[in-house]
């Protein structure tokens, strides 16, 4: 209260204490105190609303040289990093960070995160699986069409202005009816089966166990699953035992009319043979959304008419994107708050 | 005169290629080019006059005359798209009862004048069903996910350079307006289901068959669609069926994909609406005036550009082999054709 020529500036003896300023609520402190180390600009929205919400620092503010200093200078604010696909909390960064409580990915895949550091720091891990299923999937069945009408070459064909007669195409093969092999019959590798069913295609699988679908056809081994079918779609996670999986041999048995298309990590694939295998012809097609040292697609592979490439757009949708950010900043929230995880990595 | 020897002398040649043949096959008169297997089974079953013989020389109406002056003149004909079958041409062969179109519409064919004169026509039926329906699926996907505009940005190190590309639209959950629910827009149909896409159409008739909502004119389609599918035969009701209005209720978030005719979409208005904003994106792979593409479409990132090759696989070649010879089959041994089209069905 402020004193005025007219109002007593004294209170009365028996009054209550005077009343405390406006409180911020204990929510939204334990929030905007939660240091969020944000390692890449991989989404405005997801950034913007780290900001707001959160106390964010973004690690690309340091120089390249500067990265160990800038860690130094606020490790012990950070309690929690965002990361992705391509940036994630490797043993390095975890060491780095001694305050780090949350690791919460903007992606399902997270072989990019030191499970095992984690898992010994006691450091939570969340990723950000099903909001994505469906676009990673469309995109599956995107690239199989794309690779065998070859859509992009007609695309580029018309673009340079090289269609001067009616009359003027190549033939190229039928997607619908193909024998379509799933590698990993996860939550994606089911999306892409319940959609090549769509299309006349009868579906195989190679998991890490045989799954209850009588339709689709178990195979133990990669390379008979690979020569058993037209279309072979990489959809499972990459972790030791999964690396290179899909080797010369798997290749070769995929053959000269097979189509090879990954969705799900670059190194899935011994990618040096993947890019001899096509041009030497001994592999069919590719479509390809990951690659073994992303931004950079193999150029050799540039100037063939046969491969799709796209660089990791398998959930780059407005509407996805968005989904895994709130999924992202939900988990940040209820680990802020003490609440359950949403999507914890067991 | 001069044409006048030309003729006596392809009608001895043809003479004598019908007397060289097996006896008691019946003559066929082929208007279109075909690959060796084709001309290999036609010529196993039929006596073929082949207008794209080597060292024929007739452009196509004198040919059909002359091939009309043989002894057993051809009854039946195996056409295409780019043979133009009116009241001249019927009149240049009187001969023919039966006409076998390999092509995917019938634009090309007087349905009416055909049934004047009785003469049966067989289409493709739905020898190209597949592969357009999946052509039409795979433009869609392209252009909402961009896959060859990012495909582009790659090829061109810009990945590396520049980063990510900018975000695409999630396929599942649109509203997917199909014009023309026939073999092809039926087929698009159920495999756009899979991907969780709500279906509704437009057709001359609603369909008991089908759970999809019926719209019962394209403006409201595509009012309350996301996705306009161009899947319907071009004849007088459908020509620019697609227009100015259609894309303005279609939206600024709406995206055409056309696997019909390109004179099915008003195209100098699409090029406007695209220029503008006023629609988000098309995938197109037939144009009014082929091989014509605007120009001004190139330099656009939301549009899929194709050379009118939704139908072509190897596949749908020896489909449509067999398809026709159980036509042809099928007329010389007074059986029912296995897809006649009727002058009022406008095949869709």
């Amino acid at each position: 209260p402020v004193a005025t020529a007219e109002q007593p500036t004294h209170p009365p003896h028996n009054s209550q204490p005077l009343p405390l300023p406006p409180s911020v609520p204990p929510a939204a402190m334990a929030m905007e105190s939660l240091g969020v180390l944000l390692l890449h600009p991989m989404n405005a929205y997801l950034e913007q609303e780290l900001d707001s919400r959160f106390r964010l620092f973004r690690f690309w503010d340091s120089p390249p040289d500067g990265r160990a200093e800038f860690l130094r200078a606020n490790s012990s604010a950070i309690r929690a990093v965002v990361g992705n696909a391509g940036y994630n909390a490797d043993a390095a960064l975890i060491d780095a960070l001694p305050s780090l409580e949350i690791v919460a990915s903007f992606s399902v895949g997270i072989d990019r995160v030191d499970l095992p550091k984690c898992r010994e720091r006691g450091i939570r891990v969340t990723n950000t699986p099903d909001v994505l299923t469906d676009d990673v999937a469309d995109l599956a069945v995107g690239l199989a069409i794309a690779a065998l009408r070859k859509i992009p070459q007609a695309d580029r064909y018309v673009r340079a202005g090289l269609w001067k007669a009616k009359g003027d195409y190549t033939l190229t093969t039928r997607f619908s009816g193909k024998r379509v092999a799933i590698l990993g019959l996860g939550r994606i590798g089911l999306a892409i089966a319940k959609r090549a069913e769509a299309f006349g295609c009868s579906i195989s699988y190679h998991s890490r166990s045989e799954k209850p679908f009588p339709n689709y056809k178990f195979f133990t081994n990669v390379v008979d699953l690979a020569a058993n079918c037209d279309v072979l779609i990489v959809a499972c996670s990459l972790n030791a035992e999964t690396h290179h999986m899909v080797n010369r041999k798997v290749m070769d048995a995929l053959g000269p009319d097979g189509v090879l298309i990954n969705i799900g990590r670059g190194a899935l694939v011994d990618e040096p043979e993947l890019v001899s295998a096509l041009l030497e012809k001994r592999l069919g097609a590719a479509g390809l959304d990951v690659f073994e040292h992303e931004p950079f697609a193999p150029e050799q592979l540039f100037s063939l008419d046969n491969v799709v490439l796209v660089p990791h757009v398998g959930s780059d949708t407005e509407e996805t994107c968005k989904a895994m950010a709130d999924l992202v900043l939900k988990n940040l929230e209820a680990h802020a708050l003490n609440k359950p995880l949403l999507t914890p990595v067991p | 005169n001069r044409k006048g020897v030309a003729l006596l002398a392809v009608v001895a040649t043809l003479k004598l290629a019908t007397m060289a043949a097996a006896g008691g096959k019946p003559a066929v008169l082929l208007l279109r080019p075909v690959d060796a297997p084709f001309a290999a089974a036609l010529r196993d079953r039929f006596r073929v006059l082949d207008l794209y013989a080597p060292g024929q020389a007739l452009p196509a109406l004198a040919f059909v005359a002359a091939a009309a002056a043989v002894p057993e003149p051809p009854r039946a004909t195996v056409i295409w798209g780019g043979v133009r079958v009116d009241a001249s041409f019927l009149d240049a062969a009187p001969s023919l009862r039966c006409v076998v179109s390999t092509a995917a519409g019938l634009d090309h064919i007087d349905l009416a004048e055909c049934a004047r004169r009785g003469v049966a026509v067989a289409n493709s039926g739905e020898v190209y069903s597949t592969d357009v329906a999946d052509y039409a699926v795979g433009l869609l996907l392209d252009v909402l996910r961009r896959v060859s505009a990012s495909e582009r940005y790659v090829r061109r190190g810009s990945w590396a350079a520049q980063g990510d590309y900018p975000l695409g639209s999630k396929l599942g959950g649109k509203r997917v307006g199909i014009i023309g629910l026939g073999n092809i827009g039926s087929r698009i149909a159920k495999r756009l289901e899979a991907f969780g896409c709500i279906i509704h159409y437009n057709s001359r008739k609603p369909k008991d068959s089908v759970s999809y909502k019926y719209f019962p004119n394209v403006h409201e389609l595509a009012a309350e669609s996301d996705v306009l599918v161009v899947a319907c035969a071009l004849n007088k009701a459908t020509r620019h069926i697609v227009n100015k209005d259609v894309l303005e209720a279609l939206g600024k978030d709406g995206v055409v994909v056309n696997i019909g005719r390109g004179a099915n979409i008003d195209e100098a208005e699409l090029v406007i609406a695209l220029r503008e904003g006023k629609i988000a994106g098309a995938g197109l792979d037939v144009f009014e005036h082929e091989p014509k593409v605007p120009a001004e479409l190139f330099s656009m990132e939301n549009v899929v550009l194709s050379r009118h090759v939704a139908v072509l696989t190897e596949e749908s070649r020896s489909d449509l082999r067999a398809h026709t010879i159980g036509n042809l089959e099928a007329f010389f041994s007074g059986q029912p054709l296995l897809t006649p089209v009727h002058a009022d069905s406008l095949a869709q």
